[in-house]
């Protein structure tokens, strides 16, 4: 009994210890898996960077029937591994700095002849955040782009939640093992983006989420993608480790501007001035990728106009920003039992909701409800 | 030889007669005291023997026998002393047995023979005066609370040999009277709801749960002005009446909290409780059964801020009152009943820091916010009617030159909306909306086809639970009372729904399903 190649590459990828750099370097010693499966502990202390302790945790997962058991249920679970051995290991992960030997994924990986963005942004993100994700990732989705990103609550969930609603397919990429769902509470989309698109980790099954795994998890976000979006971020924020690996990986990045005084835009307000590109509409990235102008669904959004004076007035008052109802009432002159019959009336409509009890914004786009 | 007297004892906060028998004869020289006695009771042999002897009165070597009768009521505290005493001194003659006939005694004996306060006078006082007690005896530190009762005669003495002399004619002391307590209160500073600037919503929603007795729950940023506004809530409730003025007097009489200068409770309860109350403080009971916060607050407010912070199991003990409006406490010497018609305040912050939903200062992540708000009980939630957020004060608001509406104006509309309810409810037995049961409302929230088609869609959208529709229903019943309109109208709905109480889906829409 012996290992074949696909197992030999199932084992290379699991081995917890050694990273795409080792990997890298072992490859480059021993020529290919097989070697270096057969290699004794001598000849693995000559390469570069493996030391007594590494060997021994390789030799020890030597281990041909675990091995065989693990790559069988990983096609059970309806994972596929590619390596860079694979011909349809993307090309544009070839490319940058410490690409990922393997990739698991569920569903599919993105496709070449298309452009991807990465959409990302802050976890504890505003009701603004909230609507730009949602809005970028659906109009880019509708007009064929691939939208990947983080599956993290906040301006990731949403621009993946905008994209399942687009034309095209969207791609999660874990920071933590393929079969795990992190968020628990994005459990729903974590199915979603299988149906309509891939999940994507370099991550084996059951490797739980740490710390460090999420910013390198980034490298491939960016990699993966044509341009990076930054919706919200703070000063400091993982979302601009996305958009520096962007840079270095020679990619585009965007970053939809707030306003001055929100600590959620410093971020994008900064990524601007040392030169990442203004966007205040998909239509801004599209030109970029020389895509035509999604004119059809963006009609969608306008035809609210079946509203009366006083309706128009409360509506009026309203923005992406949550405003209390008191200031609603302020601002508007009306009565406190006319506001609120007639916030109420358009929260059922669907030109307004409220983002916390009290605080009303505008609807955007399309309500947020599916 | 039998000799008698009478005293009142306190259970729950009604008082029961106590017949103070005294039996003298000769034999071995001693002096028991028996009838289910609680031990500092029982302890009022030696003071009543001592303040005897040090008020100059000799008691002979014979055996003594005091039974208080009924005997399957468990006596507690020390307002027998003073009945004790008498009975005996009638038993060794210094008083006439025919004085003790029509009066009862309430107090507490010193050793020096002066005479003191005890705690739970008025209910004793109110009830001698329905058994048709013509005197009632009590010490200088009681007279002001017992005087509240009128059509019998409170006469105030300061010790043991006041009260032989008075009885047997050589000292006169005249009935004491109330001095007017309305004199003292007025001197008291006025709260107001002009006070509070902005809040419009919150002042809406507070005048709209007053209307009907619904419960409500307020969130805000710190300093929003929310517990400012909950202590004024009383200001707007209808003054009390005379019978729920003694009713809550009976409780804080009981509790020892009425004094010289407050004899007689005339605005209706504001409690402020801290979050680390335990549940026996909450709802009374104890090794001698006292009545907790929530039959203080009875007839006004119970306020709970920082809802999330109080014990959880404290929280649930509500369930009941908040439903029975009365609250019976069942120890191993007998069960209590205690009022409890409260109305529940709750307040609390949005969020662990307090700023949500303003992002630039609040930095709690979704699964926080949801962790702080599922601290909350549900069952309590279910049964708050309205809820309500208080803005963050800025300095335009405060400064404004627009005022808010007095106590006065918004106290007149609640009145009338509050006369139209009881009007309507006088034959079930309830009086306010907030107290509707499901069938209930069903009968007296009637909507036309118009209101129905409305709630169908909402009841769609919103995901409204039964009890939720319940409420809305309520509270829009209260809405069409202020509006003095017989019907409930889609604009009432509408309003009601705003307040709709906390429903945790709604909260932040933030978790991206």
């Amino acid at each position: 009994m012996s290992l074949e190649q696909k197992e030999l590459e199932y084992w290379v990828a699991t081995i917890p210890v050694i990273g795409p750099a080792k990997i890298r370097s072992l490859l480059n010693y021993f020529e290919n898996e097989n070697n270096i499966y057969n290699a004794k502990i001598d000849e693995l202390l000559q390469v570069e960077g493996i030391n007594q302790k590494i060997a021994d945790y390789i030799i020890n997962t030597k281990k041909e029937e675990k091995i065989k058991k693990g790559y069988k249920e990983l096609i059970n679970k309806k994972v596929t591994l590619i390596t860079i051995n694979d011909k349809q290991y993307p090309e544009k992960l070839r490319n940058i700095h410490k690409n990922p030997y393997g990739l698991f994924y569920r569903g599919n990986l993105p496709r070449e002849d298309k452009v991807s963005i990465a959409i990302v942004g802050a976890r504890n993100c505003s009701n603004y955040g909230k609507e730009m994700a949602y809005w970028f990732g659906r109009a880019l989705s509708e007009a064929g782009i691939q939208i990947i990103s983080g599956m993290a609550i906040g301006v990731d969930g949403y621009a993946h939640k905008g994209a399942i609603n687009g034309k095209t397919n969207t791609f999660a990429v874990l920071g933590n093992g393929i079969d795990i769902c992190y968020p628990r509470e994005n459990f729903d989309l974590y199915m979603k983006i299988q149906q309509n698109g891939g999940i994507i980790s370099e991550y084996g099954p059951g490797v739980p989420g740490r710390a460090f795994q999420f910013p390198m998890r980034n490298r491939i976000i960016s990699g993966l993608s044509d341009g990076v979006l930054v919706v919200e971020a703070r000063e400091k924020s993982g979302s601009l480790i996305t958009a520096d690996l962007a840079l270095e990986q020679g990619k585009e990045v965007f970053a939809i501007p707030g306003r001055i005084e929100d600590k959620l835009s410093e971020g994008c307000l900064n990524l601007i001035k040392q030169g990442g590109e203004v966007v205040s509409k998909p239509e801004d990235i599209l030109e970029n990728f020389h895509i035509n102008s999604i004119k059809e669904w963006n009609k969608l959004k306008k035809n609210n106009i079946f509203l009366d004076s006083a309706e128009k007035i409360v509506y009026a008052s309203l923005s992406l920003v949550p405003k209390h109802v008191d200031d609603i009432i302020a601002d508007t002159n009306l009565l406190i039992s006319q506001v609120l019959s007639i916030l109420l009336k358009m929260e059922l409509d669907g030109f307004i909701k409220q983002t916390a009890p009290g605080y009303y914004v505008q609807s955007f786009c399309e309500l947020m409800k599916s | 030889m039998f000799y008698h007297s009478y005293c009142g004892a306190v259970v729950g906060i009604d008082a029961h007669v106590i017949h103070v028998e005294v039996d003298v004869c000769d034999g071995l020289p001693m002096f028991s005291l028996v009838g289910l006695l609680s031990s500092e009771t029982r302890e009022a042999k030696d003071r009543v023997r001592i303040s005897m002897r040090n008020s100059g009165y000799k008691i002979p070597v014979k055996h003594i026998t005091v039974n208080l009768s009924p005997a399957d009521i468990r006596k507690e505290g020390t307002s027998f002393d003073l009945s004790i005493a008498m009975a005996l001194l009638a038993a060794f003659g210094y008083v006439p047995q025919d004085c003790l006939e029509k009066t009862i005694f309430i107090g507490e004996l010193s050793l020096d023979g002066s005479v003191k306060g005890v705690n739970g006078v008025l209910p004793i006082v109110c009830m001698a005066k329905e058994k048709n007690f013509e005197y009632c005896i009590v010490s200088c530190e009681n007279a002001e609370e017992a005087a509240i009762v009128q059509g019998i005669q409170i006469i105030k003495v300061s010790n043991l040999k006041e009260v032989v002399e008075y009885f047997s004619g050589t000292l006169v002391l005249k009935p004491y009277k109330s001095i007017a307590c309305e004199d003292k209160n007025s001197q008291r500073e006025e709260l107001d709801f002009s006070e509070v600037s902005g809040q419009e919503t919150m002042k809406r929603a507070l005048e709209i749960a007053v209307s009907g007795m619904h419960n409500v729950l307020m969130i805000g940023p710190p300093g929003a002005g929310k517990t400012m506004l909950a202590q004024r809530i009383p200001t707007i409730m209808p003054e009390l009446t005379f019978e729920e003025s003694l009713e809550i007097s009976k409780i804080y009489s009981i509790a020892g909290l009425l004094d010289e200068n407050e004899s007689i409770i005339t605005r209706r309860p504001f409690r402020n409780l801290h979050h680390s109350i335990t549940s026996t403080s909450l709802i009374g009971g104890g090794y001698m059964a006292k009545p907790g916060e929530i039959s203080m607050a009875d007839g006004g407010v119970l306020f709970l801020d920082e809802l999330p912070e109080f014990n959880r199991n404290t929280i649930e003990m509500l369930r009941q009152p908040l439903e029975e409006h009365k609250i019976t406490i069942s120890r191993l010497h007998g069960s209590y009943t205690y009022p409890a018609k409260f109305m529940l305040i709750a307040a609390m912050n949005p969020c662990k820091c307090g700023y949500y939903p303003d992002r630039n200062r609040c930095r709690c992540s979704e699964n926080q916010i949801q962790n702080y708000l599922s601290k909350i009980s549900m069952p309590i939630l279910d049964r708050i009617d309205l809820c309500a957020e208080a803005k963050e004060m800025k300095y335009n608001d405060l400064v404004t030159e627009r005022k808010g509406e007095s106590s006065y104006n918004i106290r007149e509309r609640v009145k009338k909306a509050r006369k139209i309810q009881l009007e309507r409810y006088s034959m079930e037995g309830i009086r306010y909306n907030g107290e509707l049961s499901a069938k209930q409302v069903e009968r007296y929230c009637y909507l036309g086809e118009a209101e129905k088609k409305i709630m169908e869609e909402v009841f769609e959208k919103m995901e409204l639970t039964a009890r939720s529709y319940h409420r809305i229903l309520k509270v829009a019943r209260t809405i069409a009372d202020l509006d003095e309109k017989d019907n409930i109208t889609s604009a009432h709905i509408m309003e009601a729904l705003c307040f709709r109480g906390l429903d945790k889906k709604y909260w932040g829409d933030g978790i991206c399903r």
